[in-house]
């Protein structure tokens, strides 16, 4: 029984830090509508900041004070972020908001482990919360018992922050409507600016208070923030009671689930979040919102299949590209297959993205799933090379089958925040589950068959799939299915109401865009002869998303462009520094601010213009930006 | 003057919404801007408040070129506006409601603090604790005012106080105006009621398609019914 009262008390010990992220993600929300990505990056670097500190100033002074200031310190980077950057996205489409704060946690990573070093480091004790206390001849260490503490303090007075306070009642009031704020003269900017710094504060005051329980390391950014979106969606985002009950929640089921599921212990929180979700899609203490505000586009170019001159000239690309082995060596061609691959997964999560307008920050869950599929089938079933690759991807498929189920049930960015979250969990099944999957080892010597082994033969198998997964989603588009999942992107009441069932397409899309994805991750374990937990990790959707971007969310090929430009670059990028996520990271956000449109939009853009120059009957219209989301 | 608006033009996206809006607001002076449905009234209030984003032209207040300024500037300046759709805030109570509006005194401008504010909205006074959305569309049309009021504004834009209102509320509303009116407070109200509008202003103007077609005395307005047939009446 001590036992369980112990596991009991730990897990609300846990809670503590949870709940001060997740207010402050919550916080932030409420007032800008932006749900910062880049918390957890926040959350490390109070961490960090705060590990610094305490070890050069000694004494419970210096510790204390260490925790605080370091809280503060990042607070201020906060302010500075939200000065330089986000100002400038407030009215982008979410999309663009959410993949400008990943950008940022990218590069903080990198930042991370330029500035402490790659090794873990491990923080001293709480002076005074040093020992532990005995129960029933169990430990508590008084460290938990202090947290434990806290989280309601910080609950109580962050209340008396937002019911007592002139502030409070603004951020409130902005809460619900931000113009009309602004014309009650309040200036929204320094509103904003400390809502923003309160919430970093909290998130890097969290961080900072853990570094006597656990070492700081430059991953614990995306373990909190999977955490703390699992957090936000159960108890609902915007709500601070929420996040403080959810937090409860979710630490008592990793401190129980531990004991129940030893290995995959982040079963039991899925299931929960999964019920919620059913149940109160909006999470318990949520509002449910009104339907979303549809996101803009940049540009209102109609889509129309390509005439017979285009079919031609992609044609005519394709035979160039099919040459390659005739003039390239092994390496070239190698290169030019993953980047076949890599079109292929573009465009599904385009497909899923532009067509479907569902935003997935963790679509490279299905292609490590296709890729796991095809290691498990050949090695341990031996199957042909043929039977992989077709039965392979359907690993994909079930993935996306199951997790689109729920995450379709939500839009927007509990959309985001939801297929993340369940990216992670495959990750860390794929990580944890050594029996089957080998962990972190992966699964060595998943070799192509004699009549695809030479690197040209590989190319053109590789070509040749890409190629026709860009037709068969093109022919999708523009199908009556395709139609009917663009009207309930466009507006999900309109195409209710002419008896489209919005969920059920957006799920058929989720799982075929899931099911190519698959494919791509089945091809990919054949180029590399093995597969990682990495291969369904976040920087690899990341990777995905920012191809997407860059060769226009709002063309209907431009995923094909990005992710042969993209991956062109990222593989020489590779080659040529350690800080590829530095880097990387401030291409996104770099896009995201200066160049939206991406690739192909710009240039269709251009030649719109050119078009319209010279016959000037074409509609303003169609091409104008739309500048306002009201 | 108090206000004076010149060539005001405001788009919304491609669309172009007013066409060379003028108007002059004297000091203490109580200004109707008739017009139907849709024939420009809150966009040009919006425009001279900074919130119609895509907009050209100069707004004058006060003797000060405020047309550069952001919104929440001007409101301080003392230019108040009651938005047409109410939007207090449905979560908060009539006090916070009211706190937000707060802004510091300001010389030369007439003060309103809670309790002023509770003997011209009796109503307001009887339910300090209740949230915004839990009241009539009459109290939250007096809260919109009242919150408004907060900021010690010289003068208001006040977008069609009357709509959806009972005919007990729309009296008391009227007697509001006055009130506000003899505290020195000037007004400028949009309106499609003729009858509500001649009961509590000097001036008017009408306003279609987003372009002013007349402006007068409302006795000049009452000696050309041509007009008010052409422009008001349905």
């Amino acid at each position: 029984m001590a036992f369980y009262v112990v596991q009991f008390l730990t897990g609300l010990a846990s809670a503590a830090s949870l709940f001060l992220v997740a207010s402050g993600l919550s916080i932030i929300f409420g007032v800008t509508r932006i749900v910062n990505f880049a918390h957890g990056a926040f959350y490390m670097l109070g961490a960090y900041v705060a590990f610094t500190l305490t070890e050069r100033f000694s004494g419970a002074f210096g510790f204390w004070g260490g925790i605080v200031v370091a809280a503060l310190v990042v607070a201020a980077i906060g302010v500075l972020v939200e000065m330089v950057l986000l100002r400038r996205i407030y009215h982008s489409p979410e999309l663009f908001q959410l993949l400008a704060t990943f950008g940022l946690t990218l590069m903080v990573e990198d930042l991370v482990v330029l500035i402490w070093g790659p090794d873990d480091l491990v923080g001293r004790r709480a002076p005074g919360f040093k020992g532990a206390i005995d129960f029933f001849g169990q430990n508590i260490p008084s460290y938990d018992l202090f947290l434990i503490v806290l989280g309601p303090v910080v609950l109580g007075v962050l209340w008396l922050l937002f019911q007592r306070t002139r502030w409070g009642v603004l951020v409130r009031a902005a809460t619900q409507d931000r113009d009309m704020v602004a014309a009650l003269g309040v200036n929204q900017k320094w509103l904003f600016t400390s809502v923003f710094a309160l919430g970093v504060f909290l998130a890097a005051l969290g961080g900072a208070l853990q570094i006597p329980r656990d070492a700081v390391n430059h991953a614990m950014d995306l373990r909190v923030i999977v955490e703390v979106f699992v957090v936000v969606v159960i108890g609902g985002l915007g709500s601070i009671i929420g996040a403080f009950v959810a937090a409860v929640l979710v630490s008592e089921l990793n401190a129980f689930g531990i004991l129940i599921f030893p290995k995959i212990s982040i079963i039991l929180v899925f299931l929960v979040m999964a019920v919620v979700l059913i149940v109160r899609p909006w999470g318990l203490f949520g509002k449910p919102e009104a339907p979303a505000r549809r996101t803009p586009g940049l540009t209102v170019n109609p889509w129309r299949p390509l005439t017979t001159n285009e079919r031609l000239a992609a044609i005519a690309v394709l035979v160039v590209a099919a040459a390659l082995p005739f003039v390239g060596g092994n390496y070239l061609l190698t290169v030019g297959s993953e980047i076949a691959i890599f079109v292929i997964f573009a465009v599904s999560l385009h497909f899923l993205m532009s067509v479907g307008g569902l935003a997935s920050f963790g679509h490279a869950a299905y292609f490590g799933l296709g890729a796991y599929g095809v290691a498990l089938l050949a090695k341990m079933a031996g199957l042909p090379m043929i039977a992989c690759l077709l039965l392979g991807p359907l690993l994909g498929l079930l993935g996306a089958a199951v997790f689109g189920f729920f995450a379709v049930q939500l839009s927007g960015v509990y959309f985001a925040m939801l297929t993340l979250a369940f990216a992670q969990i495959v990750w860390s099944i794929a990580f944890q589950w050594v029996s089957v999957t080998g962990g972190d080892n992966g699964i060595l010597g998943v070799w192509p068959e004699k009549w695809a082994a030479s690197p040209s033969h590989f190319y053109w198998l590789s070509l040749g799939v890409a190629a026709l997964a860009v037709v068969i989603l093109r022919i999708i588009v523009f199908s009556p299915f395709g139609f009917a999942l663009r009207a309930t992107r466009d507006s999900p009441l309109r195409s209710e109401a002419v008896g489209i069932n919005g969920k059920r397409i957006q799920w058929t899309a989720f799982v075929i865009a899931g099911t190519v994805a698959g494919l791509a991750g089945a091809l990919f374990a054949y180029l590399k002869g093995s597969v990682f937990p990495d291969n369904m990790g976040i920087s690899l959707s990341v990777d995905a998303l920012v191809m997407v971007l860059l060769g226009g969310v709002e063309t209907v090929s431009g995923a094909v462009v990005g992710a042969i430009v993209y991956k062109a670059l990222n593989i020489w990028l590779v080659s040529q520094t350690d800080l590829s996520k530095l880097v990387l990271g401030g291409f996104v956000v770099l896009i995201v601010v200066a160049f939206p449109k991406g690739i192909v939009g710009t240039l269709e853009a251009f030649m719109h213009r050119r078009r319209k120059s010279s016959s000037s009957a074409s509609s303003p219209l169609l091409t104008s930006r739309i500048e306002s989301a009201e | 003057m108090k206000l004076t608006v010149k060539d005001l033009n405001s788009f919304y996206g491609p669309a172009h919404i007013l066409f060379d809006i003028a108007l002059e607001v004297g000091e203490g002076e109580v200004v109707a801007l008739l017009g139907r449905n849709g024939a420009g009234k809150s966009t040009t209030f919006r425009s001279i408040v900074g919130l119609v984003e895509n907009r050209s032209g100069r707004v004058m207040f006060e003797g000060r070129d405020v047309s550069e300024l952001p919104t929440h500037a001007i409101v301080r300046g003392g230019l108040g506006y009651v938005p047409e759709e109410r939007r207090i805030f449905t979560d908060l109570t009539v006090e916070e409601n009211l706190e937000v509006g707060r802004q510091p005194k300001r010389a030369g401008a007439p003060q309103w603090d809670r309790e002023k504010l509770f003997k011209l909205f009796p109503n307001l006074g009887e339910m300090r604790g209740r949230p915004g959305g839990r009241m009539s569309g009459g109290e939250q049309q007096m809260l919109t005012i009242a919150r408004t009021l907060m900021g010690n504004p010289s003068l208001v834009l006040l977008d069609e106080p009357s709509e959806g209102l009972s005919p007990k509320i729309v009296e008391q509303m009227v007697d509001a105006i006055l009130a506000m009116k003899k505290e020195g407070v000037s007004i400028v109200v949009s309106e499609q009621n003729l009858h509500f509008a001649r009961l509590i202003s000097d001036r008017a103007y009408i306003i279609e398609r987003g372009r002013i077609c007349f402006g007068g005395t409302m006795a000049e307005l009452d000696a050309r019914p041509d007009i008010r047939d052409a422009h008001l009446s349905l």
